[in-house]
């Protein structure tokens, strides 16, 4: 086996890089939600003053880049990363194409679905500890009027969403991982497997990504050695509530408990009580801002030491979902240390 | 008497489309196109226009109405024109409805900008 490689999905960072920068934007929604305060920069409306919402999605990921270079201490120009990773779930990945074109470094771009934040925190981690890159730019976005009609219905058709429906973040995280520096260290990252259980409704992304989820924690702990309670917290990335409930019992089911360290982006983000997003968020940004806003903070101010980023993309594609295949999914985690 | 008849009929046509959605795995889409379908077959049989005299706008609003005018267009056509008329008639009694459709989208696209 590979020098650093230590199972069959797991790699640990031999020097392990460093989160020295992050930045979490977020919409209006968001702004309401419990975490609103944690934000870097909030939009009080959709278009943030664009045209269409495919340039405000755009917006926000240049934003979040922008702030995260200025936290790290580093300037987009000349260009101080080596590499920009970054990912979207629009069309072609488009908002992180035209991110790429204004930051002007060399770039990759990424598709996991809502799983692409830890997908990009992982590789570029690799691509700082392999010395390929002294520093490494990750960002991602969603935005609710540009991915509800990528995957769902457009939000004008005022289409009925199930209880169990989710509501798509909108906002955009970005981190500077650097080889040196003072910040939370990435060690570990367990890439994860494509899993199919079965689940073809494309409002039912929850219970689509829970079981790779739970596979994807399982391969983690079993390969390093660790135990849940080796971690302060375990996130999942957008499994809301119904799919967080699922992942506990799917958990059980295989031994594992996932009890009061565990939660997910996508249920922390709203309150259920008084916004309007049935089971919670999803897209890329539900872990990436969680993460980038809220968890990396409290990692500074002492209370958190080590968490299990556990970001969780449903593979759909609106094509094949029509033609009535199932929807794969797939967990990335990276272990994030004080 | 006529309002109470429109507004049970007309509910009772909505219910049965909010059953479909809240416990089958039919999306949006298939419960429209469904509806029309039905209203079509229904109009076909001539059960439709008894239930319209019956019922008024409770019946003659919902999308099952539209199916109905598609058939029904086509059937007067085909007295006139023969089998061709399936191809031309199917429009005839609709086109208003879809016209208006056309015209409003396009007013209403011309006007507004999309807000969340």
């Amino acid at each position: 086996m590979a020098k650093k490689r230590i199972g069959l999905q797991t790699v640990r960072l031999e020097q392990p890089p460093v989160i020295i920068g992050a930045a979490a934007v977020a919409g209006p929604m968001e702004a309401q939600g419990p975490l609103g305060h944690e934000f870097d920069q909030t939009y009080p409306d959709l278009t943030i003053g664009q045209s269409s919402f495919e340039r405000a999605e755009r917006q926000m990921m240049i934003d979040a880049c922008n702030l995260a270079l200025q936290r790290a201490g580093v300037t987009a120009k000349p260009p101080a990363v080596d590499y920009f990773l970054a990912g979207d779930l629009l069309n072609q990945i488009i908002t992180a194409t035209f991110s790429g074109l204004s930051l002007a470094v060399p770039m990759y771009g990424l598709y996991g679905a809502c799983s692409t934040f830890s997908e990009a925190l992982s590789i570029g981690a690799q691509l700082i500890d392999g010395g390929y890159a002294d520093r490494v730019l990750c960002a991602v976005s969603s935005h609710n009027a540009t991915v509800e009609r990528q995957y769902r219905y457009p939000t004008e058709y005022g289409n009925q969403r199930k209880p169990y429906a989710q509501f798509t973040v909108t906002g955009a995280g970005a981190v500077v991982l650097a080889a040196a520096g003072d910040g939370p260290r990435i060690t570990y990252c367990t890439t994860g497997k494509v899993v199919d259980y079965g689940i073809a409704d494309p409002f039912n992304q929850g219970a689509a990504m829970a079981p790779a989820a739970v596979e994807t924690i399982q391969a983690h702990l079993q390969e390093t050695g660790r135990t849940v309670d080796d971690y302060d917290l375990i996130v999942t990335g957008d499994l809301a509530r119904f799919g967080r409930d699922m992942a506990v019992k799917l958990a059980a089911q295989r031994n594992l408990t996932l009890g009061k360290n565990y939660n997910d982006c996508g249920a922390m983000i709203y309150d259920p009580t008084r916004q309007d997003v049935h089971s919670g968020g999803s897209g890329c940004a539900s872990s990436a801002i969680v993460t980038c806003g809220h968890l990396l903070k409290e990692m500074a101010r002492g209370k958190l030491k080590r968490i299990l980023v556990v970001a969780t993309g449903a593979l759909l594609s609106p094509t094949t979902f029509q033609q009535g295949e199932n929807i794969p999914a797939i967990a990335h985690a990276v272990a994030l240390e004080a | 008497m006529m309002y109470l008849k429109a507004f049970l009929v007309g509910g009772l046509i909505c219910l049965i489309a909010q059953l479909i959605l809240d416990n089958t795995k039919f999306s949006p889409g298939h419960v429209l196109s469904g509806l029309t379908v039905a209203g079509g077959v229904l109009g076909g049989l001539g059960l439709y226009d008894r239930l319209v005299a019956f019922a008024g706008a409770g019946a003659s609003v919902p999308i099952s109405s539209f199916g109905n005018s598609l058939v029904k267009g086509a059937l007067q056509e085909v007295e006139t024109h023969g089998l061709v008329g399936v191809l031309t008639g199917m429009f005839e009694v609709t086109s208003a409805g879809i016209a208006a459709a056309i015209v409003f989208a396009f007013l209403v696209a011309v006007t507004f900008n999309p807000k969340s």
